[in-house]
């Protein structure tokens, strides 16, 4: 048994991400998409915390900023969900396509 | 001094006669009528020779001087209300007096006004006896007697034209007396009109002299222009002469504004008389020879009255020689001397002017009056044609006008021998020698006058009898009332030539002397112009005694004469459908004649409008009427057609705009860029997880690419 090196938590990071996506791509509900983001951000934390044990704390330090933002657009995006909500009384990502042209 | 201090009762009697009739006349008796009117006269004429007599015998300083007397201020106040700027940048005062001047020239018209008045006043009674409006007829004739003296007693040019102006409405209410006929109130109508147009000239003339000399009162203009401070051929005094002249042209019947007074025969016989012979168509005379110190200054305007006097004469005489109405004859003949008055002015001779229209006022008044008492007699007839034969019948008319044909014919020595024949001397004696063609045209006139007044004679009161039986029948002498006026203007017509009895035949010219002081100065300034003019008085004397003198006088005489002889030669027998001898000769000449030039006709045609080609109407008003057809068909129609191109352009500009600037240039990139967007529009279909899906296969489209290589 190997120890665990660096390229499993790749692997693992890229298994979080592709679910993430796959997420985004095929749930109509928005809450689902949102947490699905929320899924490939920490696949992106995981990475940079992974890559800072070889090259330093900046790794470190980015992935602190990271879990601020998805928490920021967190509530943005909720915010605008539930503006939504009260005027279309839906929550399917595939109804909201009022900004095309 | 009676009569001179109440100089101011001579027109006021009348006026009051007048007013009299125009009141109270409807209620009136005729013999009341006639007893205010002719009684109004009558002292008039008393006044008028007492206060002459007293004028001629004032001694002094004051004799022989004009006498004015200036009784209050008519026009004006000098407050300096109504100042103007005269002609040279001063300002001159507007001021006109009701003032009177008595000099020798008033004396004369005033003498004969009132007393050739006096005798047609009489003669109307008779005359009027059985006519309508017996009260207007006297009425208006006071009212005239009253204009005319003011014209004549007025001290400055603005008082005369209110005289000028009176008479003149007299004169279209007598023509129109008779108005219920349309002829009447057309000749009236005529004569008021073409009066108007010389009264324009009167009054322009008016305003140049108080333009001018800074005043309109007669003695102060004529001192002035006697000064010697303005040049002789002045322009301006040449101007306001030419204009005077015109108003003289209205109202005394010369060319070309003659054309009324022969209609004016419309109205009854004694006002034919009074107005339209004797004494009112003599204003423009009595103005001329007032204004003599302005025309002496202006050669122009005198050639200009001498040559119009000239033609008038020739010209009214010889349509005179073939007119059948008996008082056309005379009109004619009236026009005619009245052009021998205006060319005896022209010339420089206003005193031989002056006594023509003293010797005139006489022996025309009787022919007219005469007329009157022929047309009495005949129940109405003017036509000489229906005449004839009469002398007999009516004896009393037949010798009074007999003696006043030989005093207009200018046989000696009736009076119009003396008058014609100074006029026709000092034409031939003027130094201009163009003259003498004006002597020749004077000399021709005579010719002619004699003959048409002896045709005049013989066709009414010889040959035989061409009238109806029924008027045949009623011939009869007229009453005393008329023949008393007739007898008296006879004695006159003989007798008043004497007052001017040449040198040459050994009188002493006593008029001539009289008249002397009006006519003063001119002498002395043809003088200065370096003219040796034969006006004063010891040259003229000494050319009165040369032969060439008799030998015109002899002419004259034998014009008359020959005349008198033509016409009975002619006319001795004339019976039924007798033969005019100028319808024999030279028909195409008849017939202008009896046409009179055609005139009228040519008046017509061009001034009065009355002539039409189709439906175009010819001469002045006819170019009116032409003109303003151009101005609404053919001005208007530019203005209309520029304002259709600019409205047409103002239109396209408009489509331009919209279509092309606003459609191309400012709609069309915008349509342009809608049009290029409809691709890239295409790409925004709006579902997020579509665009989601995109941007995965891209980053997967990436990462394949760079792990293959």
């Amino acid at each position: 048994m190997a120890p665990i090196g660096t390229i499993h938590y790749l692997v693992v990071a890229a298994a979080l991400f592709i679910l993430g996506v796959i997420g985004v791509l095929t749930r109509r509900n928005v809450v689902i998409v949102l947490m699905s983001i929320e899924l490939i951000l920490n696949a992106v934390n995981l990475n940079l915390v992974a890559f800072s044990r070889l090259w330093g704390l900046h790794g470190q330090v980015f992935a602190v900023f990271v879990i601020t933002d998805a928490a920021a657009e967190a509530a943005v995006g909720l915010g605008i969900l539930i503006a939504f909500f009260r005027n279309k009384e839906t929550v399917n990502v595939d109804e909201v396509n009022l900004m095309k042209w | 001094m009676l009569f001179l201090d109440h100089i101011y009762l001579i027109p006021l009697l009348p006026a009051f006669g007048a007013a009299i009739m125009f009141f109270f006349g409807r209620r009136l008796q005729k013999a009341t009528v006639s007893a205010v009117c002719v009684g109004a006269v009558a002292l008039a004429f008393v006044f008028a020779c007492g206060a002459v007599w007293q004028y001629t015998h004032l001694t002094g300083a004051s004799a022989r001087q004009p006498y004015e007397k200036i009784f209050y201020t008519w026009l004006g106040t000098d407050t300096g209300h109504l100042n103007y700027v005269k002609q040279d940048g001063s300002l001159a005062p507007f001021h006109a007096d009701v003032g009177v001047l008595l000099d020798q020239l008033s004396s004369i018209w005033l003498l004969f006004v009132t007393g050739v008045g006096l005798l047609i006043h009489i003669y109307s009674i008779g005359y009027m006896a059985h006519e309508g409006g017996y009260y207007r007829f006297f009425g208006y004739l006071n009212l005239f007697m009253f204009s005319m003296l003011t014209l004549i007693l007025a001290n400055n040019y603005a008082l005369l034209f209110v005289g000028w102006e009176g008479v003149g409405l007299c004169s279209y209410l007598l023509i129109g007396f008779y108005f219920h006929r349309k002829s009447a109130s057309d000749a009236a109508n005529k004569a008021f009109i073409v009066n108007r147009i010389g009264d324009a000239g009167f009054l322009l003339g008016l305003f140049a002299i108080a333009w001018y000399f800074g005043s309109i009162q007669f003695t102060t203009v004529t001192h002035m222009a006697r000064s010697g401070s303005f040049a002789i051929g002045d322009p301006i005094i040449t101007a306001a002469a030419l204009l005077l002249f015109v108003g003289a042209c209205g109202k005394s019947a010369q060319l070309p504004l003659y054309v009324w007074l022969p209609d004016a025969m419309e109205g009854p016989t004694p006002v034919s008389a009074l107005i339209h012979a004797a004494t009112m168509v003599t204003a423009g005379v009595y103005m001329v020879a007032r204004s003599n110190a302005l025309f002496v200054l202006a050669p122009t305007a005198m050639k200009t009255v001498a040559i119009i006097g000239a033609l008038t004469a020739l010209f009214a005489a010889s349509i005179g020689l073939v007119q059948n109405d008996i008082k056309r004859v005379l009109a004619y003949s009236t026009v005619s001397q009245l052009g021998y008055m205006f060319l005896a002015l022209g010339v420089g001779a206003f005193t031989a002017g002056v006594f023509h229209v003293f010797t005139h006022a006489f022996f025309k008044a009787l022919l007219f009056l005469g007329s009157g008492s022929v047309i009495h007699a005949m129940s109405g007839e003017q036509d000489m044609r229906n005449m004839g034969d009469l002398y007999r019948r009516i004896p009393t008319t037949h010798w009074t006008m007999f003696i006043a044909t030989l005093a207009i014919a200018g046989i000696f020595p009736f009076a119009g021998f003396f008058s014609k024949d100074e006029i026709l001397w000092q034409t031939w004696t003027k130094e201009w020698d163009a003259y003498r063609i004006l002597w020749l045209i004077g000399f021709a006139t005579a010719l002619m006058t004699s003959f048409y007044m002896f045709r005049l004679m013989f066709l009414t009161f010889h040959g035989s009898s061409r009238m109806s039986s029924e008027v045949e029948h009623h011939v009869h002498e007229s009453p005393k009332s008329m023949t008393i006026p007739l007898v008296i203007l006879a004695i006159c017509s003989l007798s008043a030539g004497w007052l001017s009895w040449p040198h040459s035949l050994g009188g002493s010219a006593r008029f001539e002397k009289f008249l002397e002081p009006v006519f003063a100065n001119e002498a002395q300034v043809f003088v200065e112009e370096g003219k040796a003019k034969q006006l004063a008085a010891g040259e003229k004397e000494q050319e009165h005694t040369s032969p060439t003198e008799y030998l015109l006088m002899g002419l004259s005489l034998a014009a008359g004469i020959t005349g008198w002889g033509m016409a009975w030669q002619a006319y001795r027998d004339a019976g039924r459908g007798y033969v005019e001898p100028i319808a024999a000769k030279a028909p195409p000449l008849y017939d202008v004649l009896l046409h009179k030039y055609y005139v009228d006709e040519g008046y017509d045609h061009v001034f009065t409008g009355r002539r039409k080609l189709g439906k175009v109407r010819l001469g002045v008003l006819g170019l009116g009427e032409a003109s303003s057809w151009f101005d609404s068909h053919v001005i208007d129609a530019i203005v209309n057609d520029a304002g259709w191109i600019t409205r047409a352009t103002g239109s396209f500009s408009s489509w331009w705009d919209k279509w092309i600037i606003d459609g191309i240039g400012v709609n069309g990139p915008a349509t342009l860029a809608r049009l290029l967007a409809i691709p890239a529009r295409a790409l925004q279909w709006g579902l997020v997880q579509w665009y989601a899906l995109v941007m995965v296969a891209g980053l997967l489209g990436f990462v394949f690419y760079y792990a293959w290589h």
